[in-house]
């Protein structure tokens, strides 16, 4: 076994606890936690693969911002921030479905790299993934560009709406430099909540 | 290969110490004398008045955090950019400049909205 090895068996079994412990937290704000610890560890697992570039973005993506978008998310709705109402009743549908896909993969992996050496694992440097976008797909990058601004604009609006306004059409894709909301300042008297501590975080007076 | 991580590994090995050993010392040497005034909610932090539970945060928060996992999104392009930016010349220059201006667009749209503004 050699030093390679031992790192990634380390790094393998504490994406395996935390994922696991994702699942069995009775805390949604521990499972989710648990969830950005489970991320990192994946990043880990690329990292040991020799997968630098790939590393990064899993930590920077996953763990920076889908991570805190989960607390946030847990948050902002009415989920139970607490030690009830968390268990599900589909054990037995989440056993199977994750049992299926453990043995899809596996039948998928083990017969396509079975037979590989155990060699060390090379992946393409930063460099050469940098130079092959520049090269040979720009094209795609500018298009992920147009993509990307899609999923802002549809963040925006959707969220706008969400937060109360009255979501017709002209009220949302108005564009106004400057004075753009000084006509609704009670936008959030309209959110509809019963909640008697008003919102948390937005008046901080309380 | 792996050993050029190694620096990183330190990293997480000395700011765990420091977390784990702050924690133990602290437990073992600090004073213990609680008493309610003390274990009151610490400085701005009111008693609450209501009960918290099901009191939803603004959807601010979530919008900053969508904003920022596209614009992370974005930022991850630009290092493998950065890494070669020379041997690309003005070729890479141009193209990475065409991508940051095309989610400018957005960035732009948000703040007419004023939705950056926290009122």
């Amino acid at each position: 076994m050699t030093a390679h090895d031992l790192v990634f068996v380390i790094v393998g079994l504490v994406t395996a606890v935390s994922a696991i412990l994702v699942v069995t937290s009775r805390h949604l704000m521990h499972a989710a936690l648990y969830l950005a610890l489970t991320l990192t560890g994946i990043g880990g697992v690329f990292l040991v693969l020799g997968a630098g570039f790939i590393a990064l973005v899993q930590v920077v993506v996953y763990v920076g911002a889908v991570a805190v978008l989960f607390l946030f998310g847990l948050m902002l709705t009415r989920a139970p921030i607490g030690r009830e109402a968390l268990d599900s009743q589909n054990r037995g549908l989440g056993l199977a479905v994750a049992g299926a896909l453990f043995v899809l993969l596996a039948a998928l992996i083990i017969p396509a790299f079975g037979g590989e050496s155990t060699a060390e694992v090379t992946g393409p440097t930063i460099e050469a993934i940098g130079i092959a976008i520049f090269a040979d797909w720009v094209l795609p990058f500018e298009v992920l560009s147009m993509l990307l601004l899609a999923a802002l604009i549809g963040a925006i609006l959707l969220a706008r709406r969400e937060a109360g306004e009255s979501g017709t059409e002209a009220e949302v894709t108005r564009i106004e430099m400057g004075e753009a909301l000084a006509d609704e300042p009670d936008r959030h008297e309209a959110v509809g909540t019963s909640a008697p501590a008003g919102e948390l975080g937005a008046g901080g007076g309380r | 290969m792996l050993s050029e991580y190694l620096p990183i590994l330190l990293l997480f090995v000395i700011a765990s110490a420091f977390a784990v050993g702050s924690l133990v010392v602290s437990s073992l040497v600090g004073p213990r004398a609680p008493n309610p005034t003390k274990l009151a909610a610490y400085e701005s932090g009111n008693e609450p008045l209501a009960d918290v539970k099901g009191t939803r945060f603004s959807v601010k928060f979530y919008m900053v955090a969508m904003l920022f996992l596209i614009f992370d999104i974005e930022a991850v392009f630009l290092y493998p950019w950065a890494v070669v930016l020379r041997e690309l010349g003005w070729f890479g220059l141009v193209n990475m400049t065409v991508f940051v201006l095309v989610l400018g667009v957005a960035f732009v749209y948000e703040i007419g909205r004023g939705g950056l503004e926290w009122d």
